[in-house]
């Protein structure tokens, strides 16, 4: 039997804020000698006050935006009980009633369908991070560097139904983060960390099944495997008249399997009430406002935008627009096309996503270091609309520009790669390769069409790679055939 | 009457991590249900139409700006702590 999954998702994000949530130690702790980003508040010493970071603040409101959330405008934040070393006042600060945004959705893609799947985010709130424990023998160390770092929560309903489906959902959060500055969104980092909730519905009875919460899910690989895992092994349990307890799995990136963590939830015990500390948050709505008019122009916009406006396909829209720096370099390319000078957005991004990301991905350097100015790329495309060079020889030149910067038309000169247009000499060049050629010319003449390549290519091995090919067919054949 | 029962107790007991014995908890039930019946007295106050409040004191909006300030150098943050090693709080193995 087929059982249908019924996924919700809880994502903290941590936010790229120079300071942390409540105090003004760095907010850095990656790579960090331990306890050397700490001060009296975020050690939870007795007597000190935290203020709230603006910056996370006006961070989680964006991201809130982003989500099509509404931005509640009264705030309160709560404080969570639960002892543990991690979190050094005994207490988390977070929000619970009053979180700042509310009832929004992301739309994601899909492969089974063209249409987006539109997964509803129930809350998004901002708390505080905690310590981090590495266990050694039989104690543990304790390093309060994370501790207070400002980690927007975002949860979803139960809306994923599959592996897949969480995996894009996560792609798609982390493209957010990334394109509103507020996180570097690394998983592997621990920038990103997912936790899943996840339960086996009867499609027959449509009984909803016990809930399992899947944790530890550090890396985009490990949430997509570790949902497939769980699903695969709750159905297992389920078809041989089996029940699943309500318990929390980690997974095991290395074995990568689940296994059972804790069995007992000990949500009722947190007794959260409100920070005494904190007054409240009464957000004046010509701040929202500011931050919305802020915003830069988002993915599923730009989506629209270049399926429509520059005409380019679903596919090719989505890899400009997967990463923003890419996005803003095809665009400064295009704006500086304009629409006279032949130069297409869709050419423009058959170099950007076809030679660019090619050699982005074998010298592994970053978009943001790329020295081809926007108008040296326009006049490259040009050279080639106007026959100057031809589609091998432009993309000799776009790799000495990737690696130099240096305009085209100067690559060209100085690598004698102009195109040879001119017919005489083509049809010269042609007899010649004909006269050299007596066997594929029979088989030519005999009927077979495709050896017309090969001499195309001797043509072209005879120049150098400079012919004009279209040309140098044409002069072929009309010599074959008179 | 107690308010609260000996489970309710245990409960708290467990959360807060303490281990009480029976004459504790017949202590702690006495105490706390004291407590409760005392903060009742604010259950008999009308407050329909009030909205309520988090904070007693009237301040609202209290924000800084996101600048770093100095923080403690690891020998001070460590200074009052029963054990340490390679600059962290030693503790005893926690495990959930
Ligand atoms: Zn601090």
């Amino acid at each position: 039997m087929k059982y249908q999954p019924i996924i919700g998702m809880e994502v903290h994000v941590e936010l790229s804020t120079n300071s942390k949530m409540f105090c003004g130690c760095s907010a850095d702790f990656f790579g960090v000698a331990p306890n050397t980003h700490v001060c009296p508040v975020c050690l939870g010493m007795p007597g000190t006050l935290p203020v709230i970071n603006q910056k996370a603040v006006e961070y989680t409101i964006m991201t809130g935006l982003a989500l099509n959330c509404q931005i509640q405008p009264h705030n309160v934040f709560a404080r969570k009980n639960y002892f543990y070393p991690d979190l050094p006042k005994g207490y988390q600060i977070s929000q619970y009633e009053l979180p700042l945004c509310l009832n929004g959705y992301v739309d994601i893609e899909t492969e089974e369908s063209d249409t987006p799947k539109r997964i509803r985010v129930r809350r998004a709130h901002l708390e505080e991070d905690t310590g981090k424990l590495t266990h050694v023998n039989n104690h543990s160390l304790v390093d309060l560097n994370r501790a207070g770092v400002p980690l927007l929560e975002i949860v979803t309903e139960a809306d994923i139904h599959s592996a897949d489906e969480a995996y894009a959902y996560v792609t798609k959060l982390r493209q957010l983060v990334r394109y509103l500055g507020v996180s570097s969104g690394d998983m592997e980092k621990g920038a990103m960390r997912c936790e899943v909730n996840l339960s086996l519905t009867d499609p027959e009875t449509g009984e909803w099944g016990t809930k399992v919460e899947v944790k530890n899910l550090n890396s985009f690989r490990s949430v997509r495997n570790a949902i497939a895992y769980e699903i695969e092994r709750q159905t297992k349990v389920l078809s041989k008249g089996g029940t699943i307890d309500q318990v929390t799995m980690g997974w095991d990136e290395n074995r990568a399997i689940t296994f059972l963590q804790r069995t007992k939830e000990g949500d009722t015990g947190y007794r959260y009430f409100p920070e005494p500390d904190l007054p409240p948050l009464d957000l004046d709505p010509a701040w929202i406002e500011e931050i919305k008019t802020g915003l830069p122009e988002l993915p599923d916009a730009k989506m629209a935008r270049y399926t429509g406006d520059f005409e380019l396909t679903q596919k090719e829209a989505l890899v400009l627009v997967e990463d923003r720096s890419i996005a803003e370099y095809y665009e400064s390319v295009v704006a500086v096309a304009g629409d006279a000078k032949g130069v297409t957005p869709k050419l423009v991004s058959n170099w950007v996503s076809g030679e660019l990301f090619r050699l982005l991905g074998e010298s592994g350097r970053n978009i943001a270091d790329v020295e081809i100015k926007p108008a040296r790329l326009v006049a490259l495309i040009e050279l080639v609309n106007a026959n100057t060079i031809n589609q091998p020889a432009a993309k000799k030149v776009f790799g000495v520009m990737f690696k130099s910067g240096r305009p085209p038309q100067e690559i060209v000169e100085e690598l004698g790669l102009q195109q040879i247009s001119d017919e005489d000499q083509l049809v010269s060049i042609a007899r010649q390769v004909i006269a050299d050629h007596p066997d594929p010319v029979e088989q030519f003449k005999a009927g077979k069409e495709t050896v017309i390549n090969f001499l195309v290519g001797q043509i072209m091995r005879v120049t150098r790679g400079k012919a004009n090919p279209q040309l140098a067919e044409q002069a072929l054949r009309e010599l074959l055939q008179s | 009457m107690a308010k609260l029962s000996l489970e309710e107790v245990e409960t708290i007991a467990e959360l807060a991590k303490l281990t009480l014995t029976d004459a504790e908890k017949a202590m702690f039930q006495e105490q706390l249900s004291d407590i409760l019946e005392y903060a009742e007295m604010l259950q008999k106050i009308d407050t329909t139409g009030i909205p309520p409040t988090a904070s007693a004191i009237p301040l609202k909006n209290v924000m800084r700006p996101d600048v770093n300030t100095l923080s403690l150098d690891n020998e001070e943050a460590l200074f009052n702590a029963p054990q340490t090693d390679e600059g962290s709080f030693k503790v005893q193995a926690v495990l959930e």
